[in-house]
Parts: C-alpha cells; structure tokens; sequence
C-alpha cells in the first residue's frame, strides 16, 4: 500500500480538473441569464451528447456490434426495462461471435 | 432553503435502484480501468483515490495512457479538464433539477455527476420528478458500483485476462443506447439526433480524438434543434 506524492498530486489535479467540468456549466448558469436560443439547445444537449458518444463508438467497433446495439434498442422500446436491455444487447454480440461472425 | 421535495430520502432510494438496474452495463468500465491502472505500476490505494475523487472512467483511461516516471501531474489534469468538457453542459442542462437545493447537497451531488446518472435525471426530469436526491442516489450508487470494480480489476486483472474485443465490454455502450430510448421524446428529435451523429462522425474522421466528436456533434445536434424551434414559435 504505497502512496507517492507525484501521483497523489497528479490524482489532485485530475480530480480538481474534474470537478470544475461537473459544477462549472450550472455554476455559471446560476450568474448568467442565459438567452432562448441557448435554453433551447440544453432542451436538446442530453439526447444529442449521447448520440454523438456512440456513432463513433458503434462505427469502428463494426456491424456486429451495430446489429447487438439494434437488439438493445428493440428490447428496452418494447419492455423498459435497461437490465434486460443491456444483458440482450451483450448475448446478441455473444452469440454473433459464437457463430463465427465479426 | 431548500424547496419542498427538493431532496428526498425517497428520491435518493429510487436514484440507487435506477443504479442498480444498469450494474452490468457499469462494471466492465470498473474492471478495465482497474486493470490498467495496475498494469502502469499504481498501488490499490493510490487506483482506488484516483477513482474516488476523479470517478470518470474515460479520462483516467487517458491518463494512466499517458503515465509516466514521476507521475505527469500536468498531463493527467489536462486529460481530465480536456475529456471532460462534456460535463460542462450536463450540468447547466440538469439546473430546473439543481435549483430545487443548495449548500453541501448542491455542490456534493454535482461532484458525482457522471453520463449514465445525467441521463437517468433527464428522464426523470421530462417525467415531471424533481428531486435531486435522485441524482444523488444514482450518482452515488453508480460511484460504489465503481469502486468495487476497480478495486477488482486492480486486484484479478491478471487472472481474469478478458480479451479487449470480449462481448461483457459491449455493456457499458449497451447501457447508453438502452438509456437513449429513454430520453427519445418523440420525432421531433430525429433530426437532431441524425445530425449529431453524423458530426460526430466527421468529425472523428477528420481525425480528431476525444472529446471532439462528442462535443461537435452534441453542439451541431443541439444547435439546430434550438434553431428549428425557435423558427417554429415565430
């Protein structure tokens, strides 16, 4: 159990980088009126940020994990149930693998 | 003061069950960085307060990349402050929810505000919930759910040998897409949605690495859905 002090500064720096990233965007809100247009883009932000995370992510892992991210959506839209999505999405990519496939 | 309902040991019991229903897509994330933080030469004590304090799985990533002797103090905090832009956004997009409390739960809650717990509070959000202790309990359960993880990892990385392509890792963007279709409010995100894909796209094959791609298309997607409305009120 060792503790250095580069890396505990390193861990301060990032944990302090961090956290201005989590309460900087609603610290500044809190002083700044912000004006409709923007208002309107955080109505869309939530959606849009996660889009944006896993076009790329879905597109360099290739069409197997596509089809599997297919089953995820499928299942959660039919049952809303994330636990069951998620463990259908892993099987789908499981058995696509099995069967030789990707 | 805090408004009525504002933060609630109910709102904090429901966050932690909305946690616990999305482990399998958590603990993967967990176990890798744990892996790889043992495998630079990080003691357990130093991985498990790096991931205590930091609790943002893809930014340690980049840092224990970039690891180095003595520690890069200045790199890993810029990695941090770089990847993490996205958060910026999240929590001016979560303030009808934050507004409702202040002080120590304020600034506490936001200190465990991560994607997947961001998403859940949405939901809850446009269902009419205003509880930060929501927030709260799904933050913190996802945080422990964490810990565990990447003390495992740290620990069994060795013995467990997961191939990087194995289908568990597909769990973490399984509990993404699946939280997605909870956040799908109708056709009129379509478009948005299309364009902040495709932006992301271009955007990483342009080359650009992480966060570009997110954050051009979260703001590509984001802006024209702004513009589109506002064309349709006037």
């Amino acid at each position: 159990m060792t503790l250095r002090w580069d890396v505990l500064a390193a861990i301060i720096g990032m944990a302090l980088a961090s956290y201005l990233c989590r309460a900087g965007g609603y610290a500044v809100l809190r002083v700044i009126r912000p004006p409709p247009f923007v208002q309107g883009m955080l109505q869309h932000l939530p959606g849009c940020i996660f889009v944006a995370f896993l076009a790329p992510a879905l597109a360099a892992a290739g069409w197997p994990a596509m089809a599997a991210g297919a089953v995820v959506l499928l299942v959660q839209a039919a049952l809303r149930r994330l636990a069951l999505s998620i463990l259908a999405g892993v099987a789908a990519l499981w058995l696509l693998r099995l069967a030789g496939l990707g | 003061m805090d408004h009525a309902g504002g933060f609630t040991r109910n709102g904090i019991r429901r966050g932690l069950k909305a946690a616990m229903a999305i482990t399998l897509g958590l603990s993967p994330f967990g176990l890798v960085v744990g892996m790889t933080s043992d495998q630079v030469g990080l003691s357990l004590l130093e991985t498990l307060l790096m991931s205590g304090l930091v609790f943002a799985g893809t930014s340690q990533l980049v840092a224990l990349q970039l690891w180095s002797d003595p520690a890069p103090v200045l790199g890993a905090t810029l990695a941090c402050l770089v990847i993490n832009l996205r958060l910026l956004p999240m929590g001016a997009a979560l303030a009808p929810v934050l507004d409702r409390t202040r002080g120590l739960r304020l600034w506490g809650t936001l200190a465990l505000l991560v994607d997947n717990a961001f998403a859940l509070a949405i939901a809850e959000l446009r269902a009419g919930r205003r509880d930060v202790g929501f927030l709260f309990g799904a933050g913190f359960g996802m945080w422990l759910n964490w810990m565990a993880m990447c003390a495992v990892g740290h620990l069994f990385g060795n013995a467990l040998r997961l191939p990087a392509a194995h289908p568990v890792f597909f769990a973490s963007t399984a509990a993404v897409l699946a939280i997605l279709v909870q956040l799908w409010r109708g056709r009129a995100d379509l478009q948005p949605w299309i364009l902040a894909g495709a932006v992301a796209l271009a955007v990483q094959g342009a080359g650009l690495g992480a966060p570009w791609p997110v954050l051009a298309g979260a703001f590509a997607g984001a802006g024209f859905g702004a513009w589109r409305d506002g064309r349709r009120q006037a």
